[in-house]
Order: structure tokens, then sequence, then C-alpha cells
């Protein structure tokens, strides 16, 4: 592997591995909230029970979410110190407003859970809203930057200098709100879905009807109903992102279609693998006009071609396979609630069948999987690129060699913490069950969170 | 140059400011390692107590540190990134392990132990490998050739300066924090913690005050430029050595408010935080106008006018929202009886 390789494969890693825990810490404050504001107003205890329970396994993915982020942000610096410095002269805003949300994050998630008996119950409320909202806004301001890599604005670029720098046009840059909508909206998703996943599963191994088959069902019904609108905002947003990149990045949208020939009514491609011995797709099914439709909302819009691009400026072709993966799991995200629906509301069945609750146990990795295709696809995508048209990845670079070192170390502790986060949260709910904490929150007097926390 | 010296002014303000968190929050969690055995003293749950809810806090000034290089200073973050690939690397790994364990030791409590050792082990690494970066800056390990930079990691490892500076970033470290959990263990009224504490406290002050002059002897001998330019301080640097006799009196001399007690801890934490602003005021002084000796200054590192006036704007509102939130956050943790005095295991 080359020196550039590695830092690529070595910065993907550790992105690859923050997303996870980013994108639930983006999610499940939002199901927390949810949980807390149904209690104040049905006063059904399993409400609290069930935030107390997030927000524990909230705590415990901060203690990865965090040091991974760390790592995430130092690291650009040190893998691409060329691409940092004009982030730093043009585009310094995002990272700088992100600090002050992270420490509103920080500061409130303490309140929230270290104080949470010693203060009001309006300011236990206003505690989560402000985590959710810490937590939403690094999400956004933090994917800016990424979209600034694709729509670069707010400079003029002559003789590699950078003049006329106006930070905020930067700030502002075409694809902001349209990209940091589908991650913030995404990362609800695939919030709502991992909790779906652990209530269906939950659901499985008690009995029918039992006071914790009940207590997971309310929980499956609440993730399930939010998941299934966020599923829908998604997609809707996606078709946007779609456009976008019709406009903004015709190669890129070209790759993921593997589309060689720019035409009006293009085809869209569903599966199959682009060869470019051949510049054909093969193996896909085409829907005939559908990519124009969808690139521009009418059959007649012209979609360009990789044939258009010197084949060194072509983003890697798999990259269909992962915009397929994303579309596919999006799509199916929004049925399954409303099979589900369908199922218990104009079927009258009371009861969920075994194949559909481990149906819905996978729901929660298949958003986590969907959430990598999407990043993958946009970093990826990108290539050759760092910022699109202006700086290529391999010019930002460091000029340090033998990585290959440093690339295994990061693997293992990324694996060591990957395995110790789920022992942890094994271990720590298999010994605090669910009907303990039901149990202490119908005797009031001892204190149900700081209880073991 | 009056932009660039606001911007270096405020690099050094968070510096300073996460030095003081870090060695804290470092030391803390080392200290609740160390007494984990003693459980009657009580000194470990004083210093998770005052860990659990800052550790995050304390990490995101250490992004926000990051940050602040970039945007104020791009091109010598660029440089800066390249050179510290190995030991940032080092740092984050550690850094990595240490929270990930610490926030593990206090869920998963039938394996407190391992947990708390190994987060305690690699804090108390990582305040070495951070002050490295400043015998780096001094750039008599960097090689500057035809357009690259390089760490010279041979030359840094075997320079005396550079042990000087991890000596006193880990002594420093164990006895900041011993200071500050004297006082949170007196405010919580835990007498024996308190006593521990301000004994350890006593052994560290005289082993750091040596370290810090172990630096000054090293620098003399390996960056003379900067020795020279902290010496035209030395009235600064003799005030800053005269603190240390009121840490000393805050450590050893009765309490005249508390009958039969040694020490007042508060006033000792005071002093010493004063005694580190001067003493980092002055090297930092010393330091300008290079970021990185001899090629990287102030003025040709700086970022651009209109980020840097949009930045600064940003300083100030972020501030003003955040510091009410900072208030609540101390009122809570720092300064509230029904918290500090807690029964149980927390
Ligand atoms: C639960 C996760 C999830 C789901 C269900 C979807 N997406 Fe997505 N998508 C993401 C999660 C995501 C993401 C990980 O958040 C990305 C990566 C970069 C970004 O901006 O969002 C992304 C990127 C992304 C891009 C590329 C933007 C770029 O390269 O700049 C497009 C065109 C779409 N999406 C389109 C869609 C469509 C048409 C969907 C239809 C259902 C869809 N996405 C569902
Ligand atoms: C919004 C936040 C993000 C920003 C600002 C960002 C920025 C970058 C940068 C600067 C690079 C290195 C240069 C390059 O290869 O273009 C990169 C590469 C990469 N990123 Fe992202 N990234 C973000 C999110 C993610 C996420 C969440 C993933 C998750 C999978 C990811 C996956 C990758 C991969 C796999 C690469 C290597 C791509 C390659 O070189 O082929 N990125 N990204
Ligand atoms: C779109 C992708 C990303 C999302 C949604 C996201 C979101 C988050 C969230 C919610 C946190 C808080 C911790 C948690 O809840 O787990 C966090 C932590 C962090 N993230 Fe990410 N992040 C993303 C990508 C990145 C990238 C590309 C960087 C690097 C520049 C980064 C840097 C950080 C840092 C430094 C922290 C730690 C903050 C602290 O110390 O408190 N994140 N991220």
């Amino acid at each position: 592997m080359s020196d550039l390789l590695i830092a690529r494969s070595l910065f993907g890693t550790t992105m690859a591995f923050h997303i996870i825990f980013a994108t639930i810490g983006v999610g499940l404050p939002l199901m927390i909230l949810a949980a807390e504001l149904i209690y104040q107003k049905t006063k059904d205890q399993d409400y609290v029970v069930m935030a107390k329970r997030w927000t524990k396994a909230f705590a415990v993915l901060l203690g990865v979410g965090i040091p991974t982020g760390t790592i995430a942000g130092v690291q650009l610096s040190l893998l691409w110190p060329g691409f940092m410095e004009v982030i730093g002269r043009v585009m310094p805003l995002p990272f700088q407003i992100e600090i002050y949300a992270f420490f509103i994050e920080a500061l409130f998630m303490s309140i929230y859970v270290y104080a949470a008996e010693r203060i009001a119950p309006w300011m236990r409320i206003a505690s989560l809203v402000l985590v959710a909202i810490g937590a939403l806004s690094s999400a956004v301001l933090i994917t800016n930057v990424h979209a600034f890599q694709g729509t670069p604005a707010g400079f003029r670029y002559e003789d590699g200098k950078f003049l006329d720098i106006d930070p905020w046009a930067a700030f502002f840059n075409p694809s902001f709100f349209v990209t940091a909508g589908h991650v913030a909206l995404s990362a609800y998703v695939v919030g709502a879905f991992v909790v779906a996943s652990v209530a269906s599963f939950k659901m499985m191994k008690n009995k029918i009807g039992s006071r914790v088959y009940l207590f997971h069902q309310k929980a499956l019904v609440l993730s399930l109903v939010v998941g299934g609108i966020f599923a829908f905002l998604t997609a809707l947003n996606g078709h946007e992102s779609a456009q976008y990149l019709h406009k903004y990045q015709p190669e890129k949208l070209a790759a993921a279609e593997g589309l060689f020939e720019t035409q009006s009514h293009a085809p869209l491609a569903i599966g199959g693998f682009t060869d470019p011995e051949t510049k054909e797709i093969k193996g896909a099914i085409e829907i005939p006009w559908a990519l124009s439709f969808l690139a521009g909302n009418s059959f007649d819009t012209v979609v360009v071609g990789l044939n258009d691009y010197p084949e060194e400026l072509w983003p890697p072709l798999f990259i269909h396979t992962l915009f397929n993966g994303m579309v596919f799991i999006g799509s199916a995200l929004i049925m399954v609630p409303l099979l589900v629906f369908a199922w218990r509301k104009f079927l009258k069945k009371a009861h969920y069948p075994k194949l559909m609750l481990w149906g819905l146990v996978t729901t929660g990795p298949l958003a986590i999987i969907a959430i990598e295709c999407g990043w993958i696809f946009a970093c990826t995508g990108r290539q050759p690129w760092v910022i699109y048209h202006i700086l290529s990845t391999a010019e930002s670079a460091t000029t340090a060699t033998n990585l290959g070192t440093l690339f295994i170390s990061f693997i293992i502790v990324y694996m060591i913490l990957g395995l110790s986060v789920v022992l942890v949260l094994l271990y720590f709910f298999r010994k605090n069950t669910e009907l303990d904490d039901i149990e202490r929150a119908e005797k009031k007097s001892i204190p149900l969170f700081s209880s073991n926390s | 140059m009056a932009d660039a010296l606001i911007a270096i002014t405020v690099l050094w303000g968070f510096v300073f400011i996460y030095a003081v968190m870090a060695t804290m929050d470092f030391g803390a969690g080392f200290w609740s390692m160390v007494y984990i055995n003693r459980e009657k003293t009580k000194a470990t749950n004083i210093a998770n107590r005052y860990l659990s809810p800052t550790w995050e806090v304390t990490n995101t000034f250490i992004v926000a540190l990051v940050v602040a290089v970039y945007s104020l200073f791009p091109s010598a973050a660029n440089i800066l990134g390249t050179i510290l690939l190995i030991p940032g690397s080092l740092i984050l790994l550690l850094l990595a392990l240490r929270s990930a364990f610490l926030v593990f030791s206090n869920i998963a409590t039938e394996y407190k132990k391992p947990l708390t050792y190994i987060s305690g082990i690699a804090g108390i690494i990582i305040p070495g490998l951070l002050i490295s970066v400043l015998p780096i800056t001094h750039g008599h390990y960097v090689d500057f050739a035809d357009g690259t930079v390089n760490l010279n990691l041979n030359k840094l490892f075997s320079s005396p300066n550079e042990y000087a500076f991890i000596g006193f970033a880990i002594t420093s470290t164990l006895f900041l924090s011993s200071l500050l959990l004297a006082d949170y263990s007196k405010a919580s009224n835990e007498m024996e913690a308190y006593r521990v504490y301000l004994r350890d406290g006593k052994i560290l002050g005289p082993i750091s005050l040596i370290m810090a002059l172990l630096i000054m002897i090293t620098l003399k001998n390996e960056v003379g430029w900067l020795y020279t330019k902290m010496m035209e301080d030395l009235p600064l640097l003799l005030i800053s050595v005269g603190f240390f006799l009121i840490i000393g009196f805050g450590l050893y001399a009765p309490n005249p408010f508390q009958k039969g007690e040694r020490g007042m801890p508060r006033l000792a934490v005071i002093a010493v935080t004063i005694q580190y602003l001067i003493a980092s005021y002055v090297y930092g002084k010393a330091h300008l106008p290079y970021i990185i000796y001899p090629n990287v200054t102030i003025e040709s590192a700086f970022t651009d006018p209109n980020s840097f006036r949009a930045v600064f704007i940003t300083y100030i509102v972020g501030f003003a929202i955040l510091f009410p939130g900072f208030i609540y956050f101390w009122s809570l943790f720092m300064n509230d009886k029904r918290y500090l005095r807690q029964k149980g295991n927390q």
C-alpha cells in the first residue's frame, strides 16, 4: 500500500467507526426526549424507565463517541495538513461553532445524568433538550465542512492562492442545508430503529403479554412511529441530494448510476456492477427514463455521463453499489413501519409473529449500514478531490511516511473499544433488568437515575 | 500585527485553561487508581466524584485548542500537523483508551479495578506527551529540508530538556490535582481523604519545583534564545517562585478558621494557579514571535483577516452563550453541598 492509500484507509476507518457512535449519539437523545414528554403527558412510569435506560446506554456510547470524535478532529490535521490549512483559512466557522455545541452537549449531559435528582423536572427536560440540540448542531456543523468539500464557495482561487475570502459565504455554501438536513434526518432514523431492534429482540425473549413484553412493546411502537416518519423525510431529502449532485458534482452521480453516455431520458440502474472496460453496467435492472426524472423532475433532463471526463478524474465505480444499498435500505425502512401498522390496524392481529419480530430486529443494523454506505459513497465518490475541483487528496496528504504501524495501532484500539463497549452494555443491562428499574420507579423513595449511574 | 497578537493571546489562553483542567483531570484519574484499595479513606470516591461530570468538558477543551490552532494560524497548523503525526497519534490512542475505560469503570462495577488501572496509567502518560509539543516548537528537533519538514525523534528523545519537560508535566499533574482534591474533599467533609491528598501535595510540591528548575537549566544549554528571553523577565519568574511560599503556607500552616486542622487548600489552589499563570506568561512571551522556531512566526502563519474577524466574533458570542452554562455547572458540581457530601458509592 502506498502512504496515501494508508492515510486514506486510516482516516476512513476512523470515520466509519466514529460515525456509528456519533449517529446514535444524535438519534438517541430525540428518543429519550420523546419518552420523557410522553411520560409528562400520560404519567406512565414505563416511559421514565425507558428514558433512564436509554440515557444509560447513551452515556456508555459517549465513552466511545467522544474519544473517537477527538481522534477524527485531530487526525484531520495530522493526516491532511494541506486540507486543514485551507479549511483554517477559508472555512473555520463550522469547526469553531461546533466547539460550542460540544460544550453544550457535554455540560448538560453531565447535568442530566449526575444532577437528575437535584434539579426540578422542567430543568431536567430543559437539559435534555439542550443535549439534543447540542448533538444535532455538532452533526449539522461538521457536515457543513463535508458540504463545503463538495460545493466549495466563499473565495476566489487563482494560481494556488485563496483570494477574496468570505467565511460566511463559505459557511452557507450551496449544499449546506440539503446535506446537513440529510445527515440530521438519517441520524434520527438510526436512533429510532436501533431502539426498535432492541425492543423487538426483547419481545421475542419474553412471554407474550408479560410485564417486560408490554414494556418493550411500548418502546417498539414509539420507535416505529418516529422511525417511519423520519425515514420518509430522509428519502424526500435524499432525492434532493441526488439533484444537487446532478447540478454540482455530475461525475459523482454518473458513477453512482454507472452512466457513461451523456443523454436525456437516462435510465436508472438498480443493482449490477459497472464495468470500466466495456463502459456499461452489467446485471442491473434498468428503469427507462427514471434517472432523468430523478435528476431534474423531467424526462428531458440531460444527465452527464462519465465519458465526458478523463478517466483519471472518475470516482471509483463501486460507489454504485453503495448508493444502491443506501436507497434500498431507505425504502425498506419506510415500508416496515407501514407494514407493521397495517398488520395491527387493518388485519386486526394482536400479536407480532416471530418472523415479523426477527425482521424488526434487523432494522437497526440495516439503518447503520445505510449510514456507512451513504458516507463512504459521499467521501469516496468525491475522489480524487478533497475539495472538489480545487484541491486533490494527494496534494493535501501528510508528507510523513511509514504510516503502516499507526494504521495497525488504531485498528487494534478500535477493536478493543468496540468489543468492550458491547460487553459493558450487555453486562450492565443484564445486571439491571427492566423489572429492577420498573420496581425502582414504583417505589418513589429510591432515586431512579443516580441509583446506579 | 495587532490582530496576530490578539490571536496568539487567545491561543495562549486556551493552552493555559486546558493545561490546568487537564492536570486536574488526568491527576484525579491517577489518584483514583492509587487509592482504589483503601476504601476507608474515600480518596478514590472523591476523585471519581470530581471526575465523572467533568472529563467530557475537559476533553472538549483539547478539541477547542486544536481548532483554534488551524483557524488562527493555518500554515503553522500544516507544519505542526506534519511533525506531530507520531506524538499526536500516540496521544490520541492513549486518550481513547483512557476516556473509554474511565466511563466503563463506572458502569461495569465488578470490573472496576482493572478498568481503573488501564485508564489511570494511560492518563498519567498523556501529560508527558502533550507537553512535548513545547520542546518540539523550539525547533531544534525539526529538520526543514527543501520544502518538507520532519521531526527528528532520535534527537528529541536524546535531549535532557525533553525529559525535564516530561518530568515536570507528570509531577505537576500530580501536584495540582492533589491540591484540588484536597480542597474538594475538605468541601465534601471527607477529612480522611483530605489528609491523604494534603500529604501528597506536600511531597509533590517541592519535586515539581525542582523539575521546573531542571527545565530552566537544560533550556540554558539547549535553547539559548528562549532562555535568554525568559531571563529578561526574571522579576516575574521570581514572583512566581514566591507564590510557592504561599502554597507552602496553604499546605503547612494551621487553619485559622478551623481548630486542630492544618492547611488551607483553597488558598493553595488559588496560589498555584496564579503561579502557573505567571510562569506560562513569561514562557509564552519569550516564545514570541515564533510559533515554530525559527521558520514559523505568528505573522507568517496568521490567517486571512476576514476569517479572523469572523472567528473572533464567534468566540465572543459563543462564550457569552456558554458562560451561564459553565456557572450553572460549577454550582451543581463544585459548590453544591448535596452533591459534595452525598453518601453511597459515587
Ligand atoms: C439512515 C441512513 C440513510 C438513508 C435511509 C438514506 N440516506 Fe442518503 N445518505 C446518508 C444516509 C441515509 C448519509 C450517511 O447521512 C449521507 C452521507 C453524506 C451525506 O450528506 O449524507 C447520505 C448521502 C446521500 C447522497 C450523497 C450526497 C453527496 O454525495 O454529497 C445522496 C444523493 C443520497 N444520500 C440520497 C438518498 C436517497 C435518494 C435515499 C432514499 C431513500 C437515501 N439517501 C436514504
Ligand atoms: C462530515 C464529516 C466528514 C468530513 C468533513 C470528511 C472529510 C474527509 C476528508 C478530509 C477525507 C480525506 C481526503 C479524501 O479522501 O477526500 C475523507 C475521506 C474519507 N472519509 Fe470522510 N469525512 C466526513 C465524514 C465521513 C464519514 C461519516 C465516513 C464514514 C464512513 C467517511 C468516510 C470516509 C472514507 C472511507 C474516506 C476515504 C475515502 C477515500 O480516500 O477513498 N467520512 N473524508
Ligand atoms: C456527520 C458525521 C458526524 C456526526 C453526525 C458527528 C456527531 C458527533 C456527536 C453527536 C458527538 C458527541 C459525542 C457522541 O454523542 O457520540 C461527536 C463527537 C465528536 N466528533 Fe463527531 N460527528 C461527525 C463527524 C465528525 C468528524 C468528521 C469530525 C472531525 C473533524 C468529528 C469530530 C468530533 C469530535 C472532536 C468529537 C468530540 C467532542 C468532545 O470532545 O466533546 N466528528 N460527533
